[in-house]
């Protein structure tokens, strides 16, 4: 079985799996790390949303070939120890979360939103796909725009 | 140490066996059926005996709203149902300093935990950070109060918590007395710590110990009342808010339980298909393949991580059995309801009547997290973990198809990833537990999205006929006719009552008729007014999806008031408020309305609508906005709800509670159900079911809570109705049209 190395929330990892083995279930079954959540399996839900060199992806449809060498995060390695990523403290402040099951891909999606676009318009927020069926979308909204007068 | 207290001493148990009229209590030999059989008879019997006064003085709840016209409600029942063990809450304070609050019910999101934590820091005059809200395992000996449904959490725990709570407050306090040798009334509390006149303070840990050994506490053991609150009412986050936003927080799936091996099913393409044969040869050889085996619902694939057990699901060979429904499609099941929805008593003589239909398609419960069931099976006892709205009925479950003694089954009820009343019913679990047994190792069952949409369980279809007469500006009558395929209550409460059901006078589906009587009421004085409902019995799993019936009937009914207002030439708002009969209701309304600016112009193409529902003791109002300038792509994009559910414990978490309302009104109404076609749901995801996405949901959105009006109401599902009604009426005042069919975009 081949082997990859990747940097997982900074610390270099190295795991066995076939390389069409979508990241998701690396991180969850192989390394532990269950923040990404399995929702759909296809990329449509995003609660699994996590980075890639710092660009959203959705690990259930991302193979563990394509992170050889790359700097993957998930929802465990945003915060600086203890401080929370201006997001999260965002969500905190906005108590977003009700099950909280998709929150880590929301927060996720929010951070590569924000790094792409510093002061996101409602129509930027209004195109983010991940699904929230306990229906949080306005406090989502009110915690993106908090984040973002936040990093300005 | 444990401290054990007590709520409120059991009621007078007098009342509680009055049988069903003319019909004694079946009463079994054995003590333990016995006292089942007796409360069944009683929570059955609830609606049709005349109990409002012992009702008032045995439950708080009864008082709320006065001017209600129905002496109880099903949260009442569910109250009445659990109060004989409703004391025997357990509330820990340990030598650490924890205050732990062992919790009979699930948090699935509706911020359970947090409130309770809430009720307990407030009437222990504990920080808030220093009470844990644990949730417990099945416990068979609360009977029915360890159900969390109905919107009856809150309505149910707050007096026995705040009970237990000031009993435990009042033991520390006398414990600290007693080591410092002073009197127990001069001392208080405050911030986890029992305060004396000269200073002096201990904290609760340290007081732990001493405390348990207090037999007959120094001060009342009386919660405090609401005017002395200083937590309950505030603005709280959530207590496992920063576990959710960092990924710790642990649902099913996530838990680490030694040896349970990645499991997925593979199921029928139709319904409730069966297998005739299958091989599972080329899928135990693939890499990582543990055991292929068959169980009832189809084929269970083991292996070392999901993503082997999914590659070799699909490697298994199977022939199936069509399901049951495999000569059905919508339409077919459109006339079955059309076909037995009862008929009306009021002919349309001597008067104007207005006569209109309505259909709602199935709709998935979806929730984010799909069901998944930990399951560690031996040959003499059974360990499971997962997200149970009714473990007790789960716990009975599971020991029947494992063929083990109900006390050898342990379930673990872990936080879910929404529910919406899916979780009522332990179908993951059960599975996972026969796939335990069968492979002799742990597991962790997952259902996949298409399990979970195309195998899940349904909010039942329904056909609806409404007619009002009215003669010269007035209602006469108002007459709905409601048919659903058979909901499915056989959870818990549900499992009990329709097994009784058989035997009560008014048939088979007694259960879904009480529970319609005690839910479904109409708020307006619109003449002589009768509700009925006959339910067609389909072999599609169904089940109680958030606000149940009222998410059909009431919004049907608030569609129904829109086009009577418009018949009449009268406006919305002021044709309902003219005719609810509760002035509370008409606050409501009229708080809506105005916050929302009722009348304000809006451009073509743009609308506003309203609608009004009552339950739990609660009452909201949601006023909408909607662009409908492309008919096709509707978008609600601003929300105002007004509610009325009594004492708050946390604004911030009902908040999210009618928004969350409102994100699945905006749902059902316009772009969320499901198609059957020969027997198979068409939908197997979210980019075929939709539910809404962030550019559905409303750029503004407003609540409005009325001042305390009494004991806490029940709010977890009351703003479905009004949302999903409110948008409805929105649309078609936007278009032009009468919308008869939801969704909408179907």
């Amino acid at each position: 079985m081949p082997t990859h190395q990747f940097v997982l929330n900074g610390k270099p990892v190295t795991v066995e799996a076939p390389a069409d083995m979508p990241l998701l279930w690396v991180l969850r079954d192989k390394l532990g790390v269950t923040g990404p959540k399995y929702g759909c399996g296809v990329g449509v839900c995003r609660a699994c949303t996590s980075h890639l060199d710092g660009e959203e992806i959705q690990p259930c449809v991302v193979p563990v070939g394509d992170c050889a060498n790359r700097q993957v995060t998930t929802i465990e390695g945003l915060a600086d120890g203890d401080v929370l990523h201006p997001v999260q403290q965002a969500w905190l402040d906005c108590d977003v979360a009700q099950c909280g099951f998709c929150q880590p891909g929301q927060i996720m999606t929010a951070v590569a939103l924000l790094r792409r676009t510093a002061c996101p318009t409602d129509a930027d927020i209004d195109r983010i796909e991940n699904v929230c069926r306990c229906g949080t979308y306005f406090r989502i909204r009110q915690a993106i725009k908090q984040a973002a007068d936040a990093l300005d | 140490m444990r401290m054990l207290t007590c709520g409120p001493a059991p009621p007078m148990l007098g009342p509680l066996f009055a049988p069903w009229p003319g019909k004694a209590p079946e009463i079994s030999s054995t003590p333990q059926a016995l006292g089942r059989r007796r409360f069944l008879t009683y929570l059955v019997a609830a609606p049709a005996l005349a109990v409002g006064a012992q009702l008032a003085l045995d439950a708080e709840p009864a008082q709320a709203l006065p001017g209600l016209p129905s002496l109880a409600d099903l949260g009442d029942a569910l109250i009445l149902a659990g109060l004989p063990t409703a004391h025997l809450l357990v509330l820990e304070v340990t030598e650490a300093g924890r205050v732990v609050l062992q919790l009979p019910r699930v948090e699935v999101g509706q911020g359970l935990t947090t409130a309770m934590a809430m009720l307990v820091a407030d009437e222990l005059d504990a920080v808030l950070t220093d009470v844990d809200v644990p949730l417990s395992p099945a416990r068979p000996e609360l009977l029915f109060a360890q159900l969390t449904g109905a919107s009856n959490s809150v309505r149910s725990l707050y007096d026995p918590v705040r009970a237990a709570a000031a009993a435990a407050r009042a033991r520390l306090v006398t414990a600290a007395a007693r080591r410092w040798d002073l009197s127990a009334t001069g001392l208080r509390t405050q911030d986890s710590r029992v305060i004396a006149p000269d200073g002096r303070s201990a904290s609760y840990g340290e007081l732990a110990v001493a405390a348990a050994a207090v037999l007959v506490p120094a001060v009342s053991t009386l919660p405090r009342p609401a005017t002395q609150q200083r937590l309950v009412g505030q603005p709280t986050g959530r207590i496992d808010a920063r576990d959710i936003v960092t990924g710790k927080a642990k649902y099913a799936g996530d838990l680490d339980v030694p040896g349970a091996v990645p499991t997925v099913v593979l199921r029928p393409p139709t319904v409730k298909g069966t297998v005739r044969s299958w091989d599972g040869a080329a899928a135990r050889a693939m890499p990582g393949v543990l055991d292929v085996l068959a169980v009832p619902t189809g084929i269970a694939v083991l292996a070392e991580t999901f993503d082997q057990a999914l590659k070799a699901k699909a490697a298994v060979q199977v022939s199936w059995n069509p399901g049951p429904l495999a000569a059905l499609s919508d339409t077919d099941v459109r006339a079955k309801l059309r076909a037995a929805t009862a008929p009306f008593v009021v002919p349309p003589l001597l008067s104007l009547s207005l006569d209109a239909e309505f259909d709602f398609a199935f709709v998935s419960h979806a929730p984010m997290e799909v069901l998944t069931a930990v399951a560690d099976v031996r040959p003499d006892r059974a360990e499971l973990w997962f997200a149970a709205q009714a473990p007790i009925a789960a716990q009975q479950a599971i020991a029947a198809v494992l063929g083990l003694p109900v006390g050898a089954v342990k379930v673990n009820v872990v936080r879910a990833g929404g529910s919406f009343g899916r979780r009522l019913f332990a179908d993951a679990a059960v599975e996972a537990a026969r796939i335990s047994q069968a492979a002799g190792r742990p597991v962790k069952l997952m259902w996949t999205r298409n399990d979970d949409i195309r195998h899940g369980r349904v909010r039942p279809a329904s056909h609806h006929r409404v007619r009002a007469t009215h003669l010269l500006g007035q209602v006469l009558t108002y007459e709905h006719r409601v048919c659903t395929v058979r909901t499915d209550f056989g959870h818990g409460l549900g499992e009990a009552l329709t097994a009784a059901g058989a035997s009560l006078p008014v048939g088979a589906d007694a259960f879904s008729q009480v529970f319609f009587d005690l839910t479904q009421e109409l708020p307006y004085e619109l003449g002589v007014t009768t509700q009925l409902l006959t339910e067609v019995p389909l072999d599609i799993p169904t089940g109680s999806w958030r606000s149940v019936y009222s998410g059909l009937v009431r919004v049907a009914d608030e569609v129904m008031v829109d086009e009577l207002a418009r018949t009449l030439g009268r406006d919305p708002v002021a044709f309902r408020r003219a005719r609810l009969r509760d002035a509370g209701a008409r606050a409501v309304l009229d708080k809506a309305a105005q916050a929302g600016s009722w009348g304000r112009p809006m451009p073509a193409g743009h609308a506003q609508g309203i609608a009004f529902h009552s339950e739990h003791r609660s009452s909201v109002a949601c006023l909408v906005e909607i662009d409908a300038t492309d008919p096709a792509e509707p978008r609600v994009t601003k929300a105002v709800v007004a509610a009325d559910v009594g004492r708050v414990i946390n604004p911030r978490g009902l908040e999210a509670q009618l928004l969350g309302a409102v994100t699945d009104g905006i749902s059902v109404t316009l772009r969320a159900g499901l198609h059957l076609d020969r027997g198979a749901i068409r939908e197997g995801s979210y980019a075929d079911f939709h539910y809404a996405r962030q550019r559905h949901s409303p750029l503004a959105f407003e609540a409005h809570l009325m001042p305390p009006s009494g004991p806490p109401g029940g709010a977890g599902e009351l703003g479905v109705p009004a949302a999903a009604a409110a948008v409805a009426n929105a649309y078609a005042r936007a278009t032009g049209t009468s919308p008869r069919s939801f969704p909408i975009k179907h």
